[in-house]
Order: C-alpha cells, then sequence, then structure tokens
C-alpha cells in the first residue's frame, strides 16, 4: 500500500478502475454480511412466528445456501476478475468441500439410519461390510473439514501446478477445467467410488450433536455462513490490495511482461487458484448441511459455467460485484423456477447477453456509473465499443487489453 | 577477460526457416552496442533467446560465465538481464508509480510480495526513476492512460528500475519525436558505462549518434562488427543494407 496510490477510481476505465478497491466496495460486503451473519438468524429465532419481524426458516436456509453462492462467487473473482484465469470447475472444488463435509454427517448419523447400521445407509445397501479406508478419520468433526479444505487445494495445486506450468491458458485452460469437472461428476456417480453414487449422501441428522431440523441449528449455520463470507471477503481483499495482488492484476493485462519483470507467473496463478479452491472447498462444507444433500449433480459442467455467470452478471474484478451477482442470479433462480419452471434457462440465458452487451462490466459498473452523475445511456452508448471487445466473458480469460495500447497483446504466449 | 554475454554459434529455426544461423556475438561489461540490420535479419530472435523467450536449437548463451540457455524468463532477469519490448508494454490497469513498483528491485517470490511493503530504498528509487524519465506528475494516472511516448518512457523507467547489469532495448526510438529522441540518446548514453546497453534500432541518425560498436546482421548471421565510421563504409554492410 503506498502513499502514491490513487484512492479514486477512474470512471473511464470502470473494468480496470475495478482492480482498485471502490470505497463502496467492502460497504457491500459488510453489510452483507451483517445480515447474513446477524439480522436474519436473529429475526429467525428472536420474534414469534405471528411477529411481523420474523423471518421463516424457509428463508435463512435460502439466504444460507445464497450465502454459500457468494462465497464461491468471491473466490471465483479472485481467480478470474484478478488473477485472469477462467475456471470452469470451481463447482468441483466446491463439491469436494460438501463430500467432506457430507461424509462427516454421515458418520454422524451412527445407527439412527435406515438400516440400523454403524455404515452409512448406502453402503449397507451395496452390501459393503466395512468402511473404506478413505472414510476413516471423518466421523471427526476437525478432521473433515480440515478435509474440506485441503482436498480441494490439493486437487487444484496439482492440476494447476501442469496446467500453468504448460503454459495453458485463456480458453485453452477453460476448456480443460470443463473437462475436469466431467471427468469428476461421472466419478462420483459410480457407487463403487464410494460417495453413494448419484444418490450422494443425505438423510443427515445432527451436526456436532446438534440435530439439523432445528430451526436454531440451521439459524446459527446461516450466521457462520455469513461470518465465513466476511472473512473470505476480507482475506481475497488483502490479497489484492498486496504487491502480490496487483502482481496477479498485471499478470491478467500482460502475462508475458510480469515475466520479463522477474515474476514467476506460474506461482502467482498457483496461489490465486489454489486459495480459490480452498475457498469453494469452505463453502461447500457449510453448504451441504443447509441443503441436506449432496451429489455428483453439483458437480455439473453448467454449474461451473453458471459460477462465473454469477461473477460476470455482478461484475468481474470488485469482489462485491460477485456477492451481488451469485445473490441476484440465485435469488431469480429460486423464484423463478418455482414461478415459470420452463423459462428459467431462457432467463439465463437473456440476462447473459444483456449483461455483456449493456453492462459488460456487471451491474456494479452500472451502478457506480449512476452514482458518478455520469448518465446511465451516455455511458452506455459512449462505452460500449471499446468495452465490447473487452468485456465479453469469452474473450475476457485472454485479459481485457482493449485500453492497454497496442502491444499488450503482442508479446503474450509464443506457441 | 571472457565478455560479460556470450551468444555462440547459435541457431534457431522456425519451419524451417532459419531465424539465426550459427550466430556469435560477444559484449563487454558496460559497452553499448547497438545491433542493425534489415527486417528478417534476426535483431528480434536474437534477443528472445537472450532473454529465454526463445530457446535455441544449437548453441548456448553464456552471461557472467553461467551458462543460461535453458533458464526461464524470470530466471534471467534474477541474473541482471533486463528487455524494452518493441511497443511499449506497460500495465494498463495499474498507475505509473505502481508500475514501477511492480518491477522495483527485490524478492519477487508470491509470499514475501503478499506481505511486502514497499522499503524506503525502493520508494526513493521510484521517485528517482519518475524524474528521470519525466512522469512525476502523472504518478497517479493509469498506465494504459498515457500517451504513446509517454508509454515507452515509462518501459524504459520499469526497466531502469530493475538494475539490470544487461539492457537489452528493442527499438526505443520508434515512433518518438525529435525532442523525445534526443532525450533518449542521453539517457542511454549515460546508462553506458554502468551498465551494458544493447539497442537494437532501424533509426541510422539514432545509432549514429550513440553507438560506440555496431554489430550489423544479415540473414541470421553477424555480416559486420565494428566502429560505426568502419562498419558504414563496408561494402557488404553497404549493399545489403545501409545503401539501400
Amino acid at each position: 500500500m503506498s502513499p502514491a496510490k490513487p484512492t479514486k477510481a477512474v470512471p473511464t476505465l470502470a473494468g480496470f478502475a475495478a482492480a482498485r478497491p471502490l470505497h463502496w466496495n467492502s460497504w457491500v460486503a459488510g453489510v452483507v454480511c451483517l445480515v447474513v451473519g446477524v439480522i436474519i438468524p436473529v429475526l429467525n429465532v428472536g420474534p414469534s412466528p405471528r411477529s411481523a419481524f420474523h423471518i421463516s426458516d424457509f428463508f435463512v436456509t435460502l439466504v444460507g445456501k445464497l450465502t454459500c453462492y457468494g462465497i464461491v462467487a468471491v473466490a471465483m473473482d479472485l481467480v478470474w476478475g484478478y488473477a485472469g484465469v477462467l475456471s470452469l470447475c470451481h463447482a468441483v472444488f466446491f463439491a469436494l468441500g460438501g463430500y467432506a463435509m457430507g461424509m462427516y454427517l454421515m458418520r454422524a448419523i451412527g445407527t439412527e439410519g435406515n438400516y440400523r447400521s454403524l455404515l452409512p445407509d448406502f453402503m449397507v445397501f451395496l452390501d459393503w461390510k466395512e468402511l473404506p479406508w478413505y472414510w476413516e478419520g471423518f466421523n471427526r468433526f476437525g478432521f473433515a473439514m480440515a478435509m474440506a479444505l485441503i482436498v480441494p487445494g490439493v486437487v487444484a495445486f496439482i492440476f494447476g501446478f501442469f496446467a500453468f506450468r504448460s503454459r495453458i491458458g485463456g480458453v485453452y485452460f477453460s476448456i480443460v477445467t470443463q473437462a475436469l469437472t466431467y471427468a469428476a461428476m461421472l466419478l462420483f456417480f459410480r457407487n463403487a467410488t464410494g460417495f453413494g453414487g448419484n444418490n450422494g449422501l443425505t438423510d443427515f441428522k445432527r451436526i456436532l450433536g446438534y440435530p439439523l431440523r432445528e430451526p436454531s441449528t440451521r439459524a446459527a449455520l446461516c450466521a457462520i455462513t455469513g461470518l465465513a463470507l466476511g472473512l473470505t471477503y476480507a482475506l481475497c481483499r488483502y490479497i489484492i490490495g498486496s504487491r502480490a495482488g496487483r502482481v496477479m492484476t498485471a499478470m491478467r493485462d500482460a502475462e508475458a511482461k510480469v515475466r520479463f519483470s522477474g515474476y514467476d507467473p506460474v506461482a502467482y496463478k498457483l496461489f490465486a487458484w489454489t486459495v480459490s479452491a480452498m475457498l469453494c472447498g469452505l463453502a461447500g462444507a457449510l453448504y451441504v448441511p443447509q441443503v441436506g444433500i449432496i451429489n455428483p449433480s453439483e458437480m455439473q459442467p453448467s454449474s461451473s459455467v453458471e459460477i462465473a455467470i454469477w461473477v460476470a452478471v455482478g461484475g468481474r474484478g470488485t469482489l462485491a460485484g460477485a456477492i451481488l451477482g451469485a445473490f441476484l442470479v440465485n435469488g431469480a433462480k429460486s423464484w423463478l423456477t418455482v414461478a415459470f419452471p420452463t423459462a428459467w434457462l431462457y432467463f439465463l440465458g437473456v440476462l447473459f447477453v444483456v449483461v455483456t452487451l449493456v453492462v459488460p462490466g456487471g451491474i456494479v459498473e452500472s451502478f457506480s456509473g449512476l452514482l458518478k452523475g455520469g448518465g446511465f445511456l451516455t455511458k452506455y452508448f459512449g462505452g460500449l465499443g471499446v468495452k465490447r471487445a473487452a468485456a465479453g466473458p469469452e474473450t475476457a480469460a485472454a485479459a481485457p487489453v482493449s485500453t492497454g495500447g497496442p502491444g499488450v497483446g503482442e508479446e503474450q504466449e509464443q506457441p | 577477460m571472457s565478455a560479460q554475454l556470450q551468444v555462440d554459434k547459435v541457431t534457431v529455426s522456425f519451419d524451417g526457416f532459419r531465424a539465426l544461423n550459427d550466430l556469435t556475438l560477444h559484449l563487454e561489461a558496460g559497452e553499448l552496442r547497438c545491433i542493425v540490420g534489415p527486417n528478417g535479419a534476426g535483431k528480434t530472435t536474437l534477443m528472445d533467446i537472450i532473454t529465454g523467450k526463445t530457446r535455441p536449437d544449437v548453441g548456448t548463451v553464456t552471461f557472467e560465465g553461467k551458462d543460461i540457455t535453458r533458464f526461464a524468463e524470470h530466471e534471467i532477469v534474477a541474473l541482471g538481464i533486463g528487455r524494452k519490448f518493441q511497443r511499449p508494454t506497460v500495465f494498463p490497469g495499474h498507475t505509473v508509480f505502481e508500475n514501477l513498483e511492480l518491477t522495483s528491485h527485490g524478492p519477487k517470490g508470491v509470499f514475501k510480495m503478499l506481505f511486502a511493503r514497499l522499503t524506503a530504498d525502493q520508494r526513493q528509487a521510484i521517485e528517482k526513476t519518475l524524474e528521470l524519465i519525466g512522469l512525476t506528475d502523472h504518478a497517479t494516472r493509469l498506465a494504459g492512460l498515457l500517451s504513446h511516448g509517454q508509454k515507452q518512457w515509462l518501459e524504459i523507467g520499469m526497466l531502469l528500475i530493475q538494475q539490470p547489469k544487461l539492457l537489452l532495448v528493442d527499438e526505443p526510438v520508434a515512433g518518438m519525436t525529435q525532442q523525445e529522441i534526443e532525450r533518449t540518446e542521453e539517457i542511454l548514453s549515460g546508462l553506458a558505462g554502468a551498465h551494458t546497453v544493447v539497442v537494437v534500432e532501424h533509426d541510422m541518425d539514432f545509432v549514429r549518434s550513440i553507438a560506440q560498436k555496431v554489430t550489423v546482421l544479415h540473414e541470421g548471421s553477424v555480416l559486420a562488427e565494428g566502429q560505426m565510421s568502419d562498419v558504414q563504409n563496408d561494402p557488404k554492410v553497404v549493399e545489403v543494407y545501409l545503401g539501400a
């Protein structure tokens, strides 16, 4: 943090200005955390169900779920919006964290399952006699939580190490991650893999002794998720505000130049990538006790694409925008899939196209444009030509360079 | 005394085209060398070889007695070889100050940088560099908003602040005004001695005014080497390049 660092964002470069903290960004994140972490749980548990201030159990669970998505979105924004690496396998990391938590919850059922066995129901059903070795230790909460972070971290590290070292970047990297997603999903669909096949893990009873059906347990989980979102935001904000963060954004804009400045892009990408994966694991671990199930459909390739959409809609490279995007898109999804079940995907498609064309910087950019008094329409028509080239999510992986002058793209990767 | 940089018998082919053909080039510490040659002579490829962007098919590159032929780009930078690209490459989303901060001399590892603060020395170096390249007043502007000339300046500054022992400068005056060219001459001439400077340039007037020693490349090999006045009168050189 240098004193010479400018404190005001430059509106004409919304996409890039996003790299430096907007004042209200942390406010937005803070308010979201306060609402999710404190206000909603308190209003759920405190006032009597008849009171006008009471918040329903359904709503608490919904918000808890959305907040988990918010964590994923922030993690995605770190690696995509700042480090310029578009991942289409974040749902896998999310699901891995979820499975780790699910394994603990399965073990915590004890003998209360349908078959009254110490083994999880699906193993009894498959006629397994004993626990597979990799289920050992998951009866302990601390171990399971550690695994929820470590497993996605290790998978991401190994995968990322080879991909980044081979200089697989841009669209190619995204395609490879998508393939990883598909492979992981197929693996988890198999009964023999030992995670419950396509039914996944479900029918959980309690967490750390607290019954999951109790509204108070759910309110507590919601509060913890809110706190986790706050910590995730703070961590990512710290990273991008550090000198390492500036190297990451520089790498996004001109990777070759970063290399010739003496940095090893592999290390920086790997760092952002691994941290991001671990945060997804955390989100997955918080998600599973709240929704009560984890199965391989969480790993669908489309789930990973949706994560990218949340971030694009909210605003890449803003963190708070990613949170808002996750809430907005998923909130709309919860509502629309009930109200118009068949139209949901059309809505998502239209939303994505409109955002890409009209506000390539995401809703955050259009807000900040309004706040700064720049007429929204002027901004739209004035900036469209320049920004469209840079900010389409498809091209975004290759780093936005439109205002970077000629030459930025010139010295990019050699074949 | 063995040379600071030795490029020995290097050959590079791209799909059968020999960009460099058995090229040998030695540089003494502190010298200011100009490399000239027609398009396609292999000037930029030579830079790529020295900085590790391209690997030679045959031959070695030695810097201060160390074989760097297979080193990665950032490792070569760490040894003290800096490069300025042909077209200005700055970090458009960062301010001028941050651009210099990013290229500052110091540790470059991700965990160190996560907690690194600018030291007083580094800050001083940045301020000194800002002054040298005349961008002090623009320190808080985004580099993407600078003019072409200013970007060139900034990039030279970004190179200088790395405190390289060897500076590779690719066409530093392309697109510059006469005034800017003169300032660039001053800077580069001032650097020689303390640093070894290699300049690749098309602009012969510029070369004439700064060069102590000139190497002429042609079709991937050294055609002639020596003082500007000698080289200029070399019939081979006149034929392929200067006479044209």
